[in-house]
């Protein structure tokens, strides 16, 4: 579980987040979500320590980063895998290469026990025979995947997701989707998306958090979300097109 | 102002990338890796240009010679002075920062673009350390390549000389030797290592501390490339007024 209180994060006079508190599950898949400037990667990067909020805590489980030493927060990065909204994938090294580069870094294992967990992680992700491929040489579905399998490779307790299904066709997007809420759900992971798609909510938004400029303006599961009238909820669903469709045909039907 | 943000953001790189290191055997093969991009991949068009520029300097002073009592055997001291004394050290760095140079800045900065470099500091990695420490280490090389050049650039004189029909080998020898003063050869040195630590260092930074897309990645190779070469002609006149006059 993490927990947030009351963060705060400005660059020069502008201040992105304007005192955000909220908790995300374990086990769960918890979302961010709202418009493009919303303030969610920067939230996302509060949570990661790369950016530091000048107000506000930050605990994973009881422990906050805020009173970690350098050492503490190296540890607990070994506990967080991270899927970037590229991918961020080393270009310069092999798909076999890069999955096992968190191990290769911070574990003792032989090589032989590495490249056993490397081909493990691929084969959940549903990704074989391209170990030997560099990043350039594959989809960018293919390159999400890998990503995930870099993610979990090293067992984390928290997975964090930058718009994982961006640049992605809708199916792809879908299936990434479901692998990550697999993914969590099998090793109890406390995992974060941050998104601004509406299939995405309504696929594995277990727990949704909506931003807005910078505020927290509505929390809840994406059950709820379709039933509540919270103004800014409602904005923000039925800002997709498909979506006000929908909801024009549904008022006409009642 | 900004331009003190930018030199105060230099030093600060500088220092981090000697702070928290990378696993060893990890750091040993980034090493590696560099000395062969950086290095051994420059070797050849610095040989090439070496070798026929020390002739054209070889060429050049003959052809200035036009008093009859100016004796044969300065063009063998003209081009050992200016090949060990400014074109090996000097030149061949200034055309380092355009190949080595560019190399860095746009391989550290396509890493910052996507995201790589988060990448490594998400994971705890010290991202400074992981990518330049190994960049400043190879440089150390960098010295065997100038003494190559100077090599070429003093043979490529002597071919040029001699069998241009511009002077006798031996003429040629006995210049070379002329009035050598060992000291001459620490000062191209000192300075070869102080260009060295630029190329590794002021590139690297162009790339490390840039903003934006790909589009932005090609400005700031040629950013560097001009960051770079200014930055070792200023240190080559500095080095050069307090080591040789006095
Ligand atoms: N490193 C940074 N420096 C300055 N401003 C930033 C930085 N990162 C993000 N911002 C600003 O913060 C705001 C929110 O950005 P972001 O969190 O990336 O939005 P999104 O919700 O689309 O992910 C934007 O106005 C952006 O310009
Ligand atoms: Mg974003």
């Amino acid at each position: 579980m993490i927990k947030v209180e009351d963060i705060h994060k400005s660059f020069g006079d502008e201040e992105i987040l304007k005192g955000i508190s909220t908790t995300f599950d374990k086990g769960k898949t918890n979302l961010i979500i709202g418009q493009s400037g919303s303030g969610k990667t920067v939230m996302l990067k509060c949570l990661l320590g790369l950016f530091k909020p000048e107000k506000g805590r930050i605990y994973y489980e009881e422990s906050a980063i805020q009173d970690m030493d350098d050492d503490q927060q190296r540890a607990l990065r070994e506990d967080i895998g991270m899927l970037f909204q590229g991918g961020a994938l080393f270009d310069s090294m092999n798909i076999e290469e890069n999955v096992m580069f968190p191990l290769r870094m911070f574990s003792k294992q032989k090589k032989s026990e590495m490249l056993e967990r490397v081909n493990e992680v691929l084969s959940r992700v549903n990704l074989e025979n391209v170990n030997k491929k560099f990043p350039a040489e594959i989809s960018g579905g293919m390159q999400k995947r890998v990503s995930i399998a870099r993610a979990i490779v090293n067992r984390p307790k928290y997975l964090f997701c930058d718009e994982p299904n961006s640049g992605l066709d809708p199916k792809t997007a879908t299936l990434i989707d479901n692998l990550i809420q697999e993914i969590t759900h099998e090793y109890d992971i406390t995992t974060v998306v941050v998104t601004h798609d509406m299939n995405s909510v309504m696929e594995i938004g277990e727990k949704v958090v909506l931003l807005k400029k910078g505020k927290l303006v509505w929390q809840g599961t994406n059950q709820e979300i379709f039933k509540t009238d919270n103004e800014d909820v409602t904005n923000f669903v039925y800002s997709s097109d498909l979506f006000k469709k929908i909801r024009e045909v549904q008022i006409k039907e009642q | 102002m900004k331009y003190l943000h930018d030199i105060g953001s230099y030093f600060v790189m500088i220092k981090k990338v000697f702070g928290s290191f990378t696993k060893r055997s990890v750091l040993r093969e980034l090493i590696f890796k560099e000395i062969d991009d950086l290095i051994i991949d420059s070797l050849g068009i610095v040989a090439f240009i070496s070798f026929f520029v020390g002739g054209v300097v070889a060429i050049q002073t003959a052809l200035n010679m036009t008093n009859p009592l100016i004796p044969e055997s300065l063009i063998g001291f003209a081009t050992r002075q200016s090949v060990i004394l400014e074109f090996s050290p000097t030149f061949i760095s200034i055309i380092m920062a355009g190949k080595v140079g560019s190399f860095i800045t746009s391989s550290i900065g396509s890493m910052r673009v996507t995201e790589q470099i988060d990448a490594l500091e998400v994971m705890g990695i010290n991202s400074l350390n992981y990518l330049v420490f190994p960049k400043i280490v190879a440089l150390l090389f960098y010295p065997f390549v100038i003494a190559i050049s100077m090599f070429l650039g003093i043979f490529g004189g002597w071919l040029a000389g001699v069998y241009g029909g511009f002077t006798s080998s031996t003429a040629f020898i006995e210049g070379l030797q002329d009035s050598f003063i060992p000291y001459h050869l620490f000062y191209a040195f000192l300075k070869t290592f102080v260009f060295a630590f630029i190329l590794a260092t002021v590139p690297s930074w162009q790339g490390y501390y840039m903003k934006g897309g790909a589009l932005e990645v090609g400005k700031a190779s040629t950013n560097s490339f001009v960051w770079t070469s200014v930055l070792i002609i200023l240190a080559n006149y500095v080095i050069t007024q307090l080591l040789l006059s006095s």
